[in-house]
């Protein structure tokens, strides 16, 4: 067995570390050494985006990828999305609202992806959204909601942009 | 899946990169993107033993135009490449081949560079690498070599590259003015391989006179195909309907495919004289007849 290699992370904030044998995948570190399990294992095989998460500001897919590659990086996974308070991220309130969801195993993925597509693109197109999430694949919803669920996310950070702005006087 | 143990080196240097490899040899892999690699080891067809991990290597990653090339650095990332304003505005086919390539996530981490290493006749740059007349830039203990990818793509899974070399640039001729390409591909869905594929580059004279003509093929052979037969055909001839309809032909008889998953050897061969018509016209419309 190759020795073991130490990694530190930031996830959802909070340094994590770890020291892990070099051929361990960053999902199963992010769910069995970190202990956060709502990263999900859909294929294993790189086609389904269930382990997707943010690592540095970009979406990986976690089963893809050797948590020592990952060593000194900022993570997001879909239990950093709610406020510490437990008040959901627009998103999650959107597939709540808009049915964006069925058995749910796809969507700490979806959710991932979404989040990184609204931050780089506001106000995405329909189309701009089906890209953004071509690299997840839903069995239950027929994506349709999906969709919904993102563009009611985009509508609502919109508005309490606007509105932050409102209230801090700025003219936009 | 777990792959089989290895260990794991992350050189912040090249030279550092090449002291590694020449150290352990056949038994070291470079790990760039991962994207190919990674789920190789998972299937265990890849076991190496040391994995040498260049992405901390910094000034591997761009995208600029010097001394008459387009150059793409040894990291740069699928995701780069579609959002640089330079290829978008000036190398259409670049997008349009990264554009098909896997998904968003796999976009994130793999390499234009690692495209070409990998030597999978599927992967999507080496027949637009070969359209453009790309060059590759191999660095190794002897310092660099340029290859060009008409040399480079040997047999599956196999390239010009050596064991102890980096693919660290790959250089593309600056087109001339009246020049234009384009990438047709057919998947089953998104992120899947093609089923097949055909890139075409052409540049025209003052009369719509093809001057340089680059097509190659993807996934229909044991590597990479540079469709020279319908190249000689067009050079020196206008881009017209009749013309692009005779190279197409010849395109589909340069084909070597198996039959399948994706489909009998036949009908991979019509699809590619159907792809070969579609890109020529469009790139034909690029370069501006
Ligand atoms: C779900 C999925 C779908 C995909 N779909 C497509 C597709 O449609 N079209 C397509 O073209 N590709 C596709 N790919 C492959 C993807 O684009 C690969 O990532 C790419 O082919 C390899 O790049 P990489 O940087 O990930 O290389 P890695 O996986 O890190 O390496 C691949 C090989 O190249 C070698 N290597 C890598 N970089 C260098 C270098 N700089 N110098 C020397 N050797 C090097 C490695 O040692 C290894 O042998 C897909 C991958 C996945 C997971
Ligand atoms: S579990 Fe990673 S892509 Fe399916
Ligand atoms: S909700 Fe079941 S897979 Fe998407």
């Amino acid at each position: 067995m190759a020795k073991k290699q130490l990694v530190s992370v930031k996830v959802n904030g909070h340094e994590r570390e770890a020291a892990v044998e070099p051929r361990l995948l960053l999902v199963h570190f992010i769910r069995e050494s970190l202990q956060l399990t709502g990263t999900h294992i859909g294929c294993d095989t790189s086609h389904c985006g269930a382990c997707t998460v943010v690592l540095n500001g970009k979406t990986v897919k976690s089963c893809t990828m050797f948590a020592v590659q990952a060593d000194g990086a900022e993570i997001l996974t879909v239990e950093g999305l709610a406020s510490a308070s437990g008040q959901l991220h627009a998103l999650q309130e959107g597939f709540k609202q808009e049915h964006g969801l069925q058995c749910g195993f796809c969507t700490p993925g979806m959710l991932m992806s979404s989040f990184a597509l609204l931050h780089n693109n506001p106000n995405p197109s329909e189309e701009e959204i089906r890209r953004g999430i071509s690299g997840n694949l839903c069995r239950c919803t027929g994506y349709q909601n999906i969709v919904g669920a993102v563009q009611y996310a985009a509508a609502k950070m919109a508005k309490t942009e606007s509105e932050a702005n409102v209230a801090e006087g700025v003219a936009k | 899946m777990i792959p089989p143990a290895f260990e794991y080196l992350r050189p912040n240097t090249i030279p550092e990169a090449i002291t590694l490899l020449q150290q352990h040899g056949e038994d070291a892999k470079i790990l760039s993107g991962g994207q190919s690699l990674i789920p190789m080891m998972k299937l265990r067809i890849a076991r190496p033993g040391y994995l040498i991990d260049i992405n901390r290597i910094s000034g591997l990653s761009y995208i600029k135009e010097e001394g008459g090339f387009l150059k793409i650095g040894g990291l740069t990332r699928e995701a780069e490449l579609e959002a640089s304003l330079l290829i978008r505005s000036k190398y259409p086919i670049l997008i349009d081949t990264t554009h098909v390539i896997a998904d968003p996530q796999v976009r994130n981490l793999a390499t234009v560079a690692g495209n070409l290493a990998h030597g999978d006749p599927a992967n999507d740059h080496p027949a637009t690498m070969l359209a453009l007349g790309a060059q590759v830039v191999a660095t190794g203990s002897g310092g660099e070599r340029a290859i060009a990818i008409e040399e480079f793509f040997l047999s599956l899974f196999s390239t010009a590259l050596q064991p102890g070399e980096i693919l660290t640039e790959i250089r593309i001729p600056v087109p001339a003015a009246r020049s234009g390409g384009a990438y047709f591909k057919l998947e089953r869905k998104v992120g899947d391989f093609a089923t097949a594929a055909v890139a075409a580059q052409v540049t025209l004279d003052a009369n719509g006179v093809v001057q340089k003509v680059g097509i190659g093929l993807t996934n229909v052979g044991p590597t990479p195909i540079k469709a020279k037969k319908a190249e000689d055909f067009l050079r020196g001839k206008k881009l017209d309907q009749v013309n692009i309809r005779q190279a197409a032909q010849l395109a589909g008889d340069e084909a070597q495919p198996s039959s399948d998953l994706r489909g009998p050897a036949e009908y991979k061969k019509g699809l590619i004289k159907e792809l070969a018509k579609r890109a020529l016209a469009r790139a034909a419309e690029r370069a501006g007849t």
